[in-house]
């Protein structure tokens, strides 16, 4: 199915005006398809692997360069999801395009899915935001619906990173109740010490993403979950800063 | 000429040349803005008697007095103070601040219209004295033709400056400061010498005669000067003399004239050449020097002129247009920034934002990131500025242009224009379809056709005659703003402004557009989509039923992006087969100010789905809500119109929420750089900048008192959000405001 630039790969949509995804101005990509399904998540409806929009590395790198004036100064190209992990081959094309172009990479991923091109294409990658999602295994797999195996492939997925030099941002969603207690930040501020992560954010809940649970038709279990608190942030990362 | 020791000499001090006097003595400003400093006490008080001003002039209606016992002009008034102590920099448009002069010279109707709304009536002796004056409105009905009088009522030329003053001529006010009025009168009665040894043809005796008007009115300056106590017929010395001379010389022309867009130029980095001389002489410190740019700028927001309410619906917030040019790259890749350019923009913050002066950036990719990145911010925090691309400016204007209004470039003191306010395209398109029949009247008013009864619309067809009504629009166009210009040049000529450009003056006629999106969707959905006319008992086509999708403006997609080109470039074509009054070139704008809510109230519905009385997109900028693919795809759009047929500028107004740039502060400042310098890159125009919450306007529309001073861009200016009519505002809330989720 892949062959250069003729790889074809399913994309639920593009956001070209990306101020939160990596550094700078940047295009977004979402791929389609998510196999963790987190409780909490924002954009359900890129989870479905049969969905979406397909398209070449060709027409979506055609769609991107449309957008290269904006992002060219300070900021590149993201390729977010749903998981664009599970597209390795076609992520793998594209960021090979974009680097020859000059053009600053970012995949942003919970790391968990690992192939033989998993290397490669972290060695086209400049930055890999990556969700960690909690840094108990047991409380990680109540958030997410990932295979067991998961949890493991995630410290795998670092060590890769580590070893390719790629830059490494950690990421995790504040959701009270379940990622706000103390030990876990300590923890995660440990793994960012660990692999020499560029920075570490803390994500507070929101609710933005719950009308399309309900257009989805897809129980939404967090609904009496209120948004964190600006205090409760502010110890959090006092607390990641000294973890 | 022994009052410049400290400058580098050139060919400035031979003839007038203000550019050689700029690029051999400014200093080049790369560094951050921490350099600035806080207002004064002096200015704090006199900001505190401008915000009392103010409230009384709303409380008053907008207008807080009006003499109406004499004619507005350099002497008609005794001086006038604000709040003597703590002013430094002097002058009003008469004797007291916010009060209104009268000048029918333009058109009597118009000041006697407004002095009634406001609950003023015009004196007798005003009247009686204009029974016997020919004003230029009364020139221009004098030549009218019924086809000029029935298109104009019709709505599809609108806007037409002949019944009060044209504006958009920058005078080259510096040249006061650099020269002094004396010096400028010599150099004028040599030119009328000159010019009295040519034949006396129609030409040149009107020129010798505005000539002779020209040097009386530079007289009468000084002595406007001279009754605030001050002596401008010498060059000034020093950076507050050098704001003193050019704000006279401005004053006078606000004075003098009542006309649409009195813009200031560019004088940011001419006056720093005098700051910087001060500074290192030890003359004033940075706190003095911001206090002279404080109060100048001050004197420029208390500048009004007397309006009727009608204008205030096309043109909202009382402005002015005193547009202020700022940055910009040198011919010799210079860039223009100085301390004054960050002295200008500091005023936002020192005393507050608002609509004016119209502060406008001459953005350039070449420009200092400190300065880019200062720009964003005061875009962020205020929401005043705006931005114009010098990269596509420069080649035509050289390095010492200045914008008119909104988008208007000209060289300063070298080029004048004629103001053509605008026609609307999309009730020219329903001509077309109508064969020349107003839609919403059922009057004829272009050639008669037969009105086309195709159960759906041909795009061949409908383009073609589409072409033949633009073929005779713009022969109608042209001969109208001749008879107008005529008739401004005989009956209201503008003495001080053309005493402070150049004798022999190059001239622009600025036509304009409104509609380009509506008409650009319309073709489109005729080409891609069905759309059925819908016919009333008369004939006329006043419903479109569209079935099917069509490409968007505004998507950036080239199918429906290369209609608006071609729109605009047929157009320009039509307007440049029609010989203008005087030798002057044709140019073009995309521009609609607020305008495009009465085009839209009084325009039929149109083949894109618009419906009758709904408002135009503003400027260039694509339908409300039809931009769906982002916001910079909404930008590669309207950059794909091309300037080269668009001199006179292509508006383009942009929304964005706070936190789609970024999280931190800082991360949006670099992030809008980005935005701006990926626009400019693709030689797009201008951009008006937003960055605000929609819920922060709905909060103001219900709480007017909560923001006294919130101000927006909107087409090519700024306005108080609160002097903007409830349709207006409405129509401000349903535009695109690019965020995410």
């Amino acid at each position: 199915m892949c062959s250069g630039n003729n790889c074809i790969g399913t994309i639920h949509s593009i956001e070209t005006l990306g101020g939160h995804d990596g550094p700078g101005l940047r295009t977004v990509v979402f791929m389609q398809g998510c196999s963790f399904r987190c409780v909490y998540c924002h954009n359900p409806d890129t989870w479905n692997l049969n969905g979406g929009e397909s398209v070449t590395v060709f027409e979506l790198l055609s769609r991107i360069l449309r957008y290269k004036p904006y992002f060219i100064r300070n900021g590149g190209v993201t390729l977010s999801g749903g998981e664009p992990l599970l597209q390795t081959e076609f992520a793998l094309q594209l960021f090979t395009d974009l680097k020859a172009q000059g053009i600053h990479t970012v995949l942003d991923t919970a790391g968990s899915v690992l192939n033989d091109k998993t290397e490669a294409l972290l060695k086209v990658t400049d930055e890999v935001l990556l969700d960690i999602k909690h840094t108990d295994k047991e409380i990680f797999q109540k958030i997410t619906k990932a295979k067991p195996e998961a949890f493991n492939l995630l410290f795998e997925f670092l060590h890769l990173c580590k070893k390719s030099n790629v830059d490494i941002v950690l990421r995790q969603v504040i959701v009270p109740g379940l990622t706000d207690n103390d030990e876990n930040i300590k923890k995660l501020s440990q793994i960012a010490r660990e692999f020499e992560a560029k920075k570490t954010e803390l994500l507070p809940y929101h609710t933005a993403g719950v009308p399309k649970w309900n257009s989805l038709n897809l129980d939404y279990t967090l609904k009496d979950v209120l948004p964190p608190t600006r205090i409760e942030m502010e110890h959090l990362n006092l607390l990641l800063k000294n973890g | 000429m022994s009052n410049y020791m400290n400058f580098k000499k050139g060919k400035w001090n031979e003839k007038i040349d203000v550019r050689d006097f700029i690029q051999k003595n400014y200093s080049p400003y790369d560094g951050d803005e921490s350099f600035l400093c806080l207002p004064t006490k002096r200015t704090e008080a006199l900001t505190r008697r401008y915000e009392e001003l103010l409230i009384e002039e709303q409380k008053n209606g907008g207008v807080l007095d009006i003499d109406t016992s004499d004619v507005s002009s350099l002497l008609s008034y005794a001086p006038g103070y604000v709040d003597k102590e703590n002013e430094i920099i002097f002058g009003l448009q008469t004797d007291k601040p916010l009060k209104r002069g009268v000048n029918p010279f333009g058109g009597m109707r118009m000041v006697k219209q407004s002095c009634a709304q406001y609950g003023h009536e015009l004196s007798q002796n005003i009247t009686d004295m204009f029974k016997y004056k020919t004003t230029h409105n009364d020139g221009v009905f004098r030549v009218y033709t019924d086809e000029m009088r029935k298109a104009r009522k019709s709505g599809i030329i609108t806007g037409l400056p002949d019944a009060y003053g044209r504006g958009r001529i920058i005078g080259d006010y510096r040249r006061v400061a650099l020269y002094g009025v004396d010096f400028l009168i010599e150099e004028k009665i040599k030119d009328k010498i000159s010019l009295g040894e040519r034949d006396m043809d129609d030409e040149n005796i009107r020129l010798l005669e505005e000539l002779y008007r020209q040097i009386d009115f530079l007289k009468k300056l000084k002595e406007m000067a001279a009754a605030y106590g001050i002596d401008i017929s010498k060059p000034a010395k020093t950076a507050l003399e050098a704001v003193q001379w050019l704000y006279f010389a401005y004053l006078a022309a606000i004075k003098e004239q009542n006309g649409a867009a009195m813009s200031l130029g560019r004088v940011s980095t001419f006056l720093d050449i005098y700051f910087e001389q001060d500074l290192k002489n030890g003359v004033i410190t940075e706190t003095e020097a911001q206090e002279i740019i404080d109060q100048f700028v001050l004197k420029l927001r208390l500048a009004r002129e007397l309006r009727t309410p009608d204008y205030n619906e096309l043109f909202a917030g009382d402005p002015m247009w005193i547009t202020e040019s700022l940055g910009g790259i040198g011919e010799d890749g210079r860039h223009m920034v100085t301390k004054t350019s960050y002295r200008f923009l500091h005023t936002l913050y020192n005393l507050k934002p608002s609509p004016e002066p119209n502060l406008t950036v001459l953005w350039s990719k070449d420009l200092p990131e400190n300065f880019k990145k200062y720009c964003t911010k005061v875009s962020i925090d205020t929401d005043s500025i705006q931005y114009e691309n010098d990269d596509v400016m420069r080649p035509i204007y050289c390095d010492d242009y200045g914008i008119a209004c909104c988008v208007s470039a000209m060289k300063i003191g070298k080029q004048m224009q004629f103001f053509g306010a605008r026609c609307n395209i999309a009730k020219m398109l329903l001509f077309a379809i109508n064969g020349g029949r107003d839609e919403i009247s059922g009057l004829q008013i272009g050639p008669e056709m037969e009105p086309l009864k195709d159960e759906v619309l041909n795009f061949e067809t409908v383009n073609e005659r589409f072409k033949f009504y633009m073929k005779w629009l713009c022969r109608l166009y042209v001969n109208t703003m001749n008879v107008i210009h005529y008739m401004h040049d005989k009956y209201a000529y503008e003495k001080i402004q053309m005493a402070l450009h150049d004798t022999k003056v190059e001239r622009l006629m600025a036509f304009g557009m409104a509609g380009l999106s509506v008409v650009a969707d319309s073709l489109s959905a005729i080409k891609y989509a069905e759309v059925k006319p819908i016919f009333n008992d008369d004939n006329i086509a006043y419903d479109f039923e569209t079935v099917g999708n069509f490409p968007k403006y505004g998507n950036d997609d080239d199918r429906v992006d290369d209609i608006a080109k071609e729109i605009v470039s047929e157009f320009y074509k039509e307007l440049c087969n029609n010989k203008i009054y005087r030798g002057a070139k044709h140019t073009l704008s995309i521009l609609t100010i607020t305008s495009n809510v009465v085009y839209g109230k009084k325009t039929g519905s149109t083949p894109d789905g618009r419906k009758l009385g709904e408002p135009f997109a503003p400027g260039a900028n694509p339908m409300h809500g039809r931009d769906i693919s982002g916001a910079l795809a909404s930008l590669n759009s309207v950059a794909k119109i091309p300037y080269e047929v668009c001199r006179d500028g292509i508006s383009n107004t942009f929304s964005v929420v706070p936190g789609v740039l970024g999280k931190l502060k800082t991360e949006q400042q670099d992030n809008l750089v980005s935005i701006l310098d990926g626009y400019f890159a693709q030689n797009a125009h201008h951009l008006n900048v937003n960055v605000l919450d929609r819920s922060t306007l709905e909060d103001a529309m219900a709480h007017p008192e909560k923001y006294p001073t919130l101000t927006i861009r909107v087409s090519g200016y700024a306005v108080r959000f609160n002097s903007l009519n409830e349709k207006q505002q409405k129509e401000v809330l349903a535009r695109a405001f690019h965020d995410r989720f």
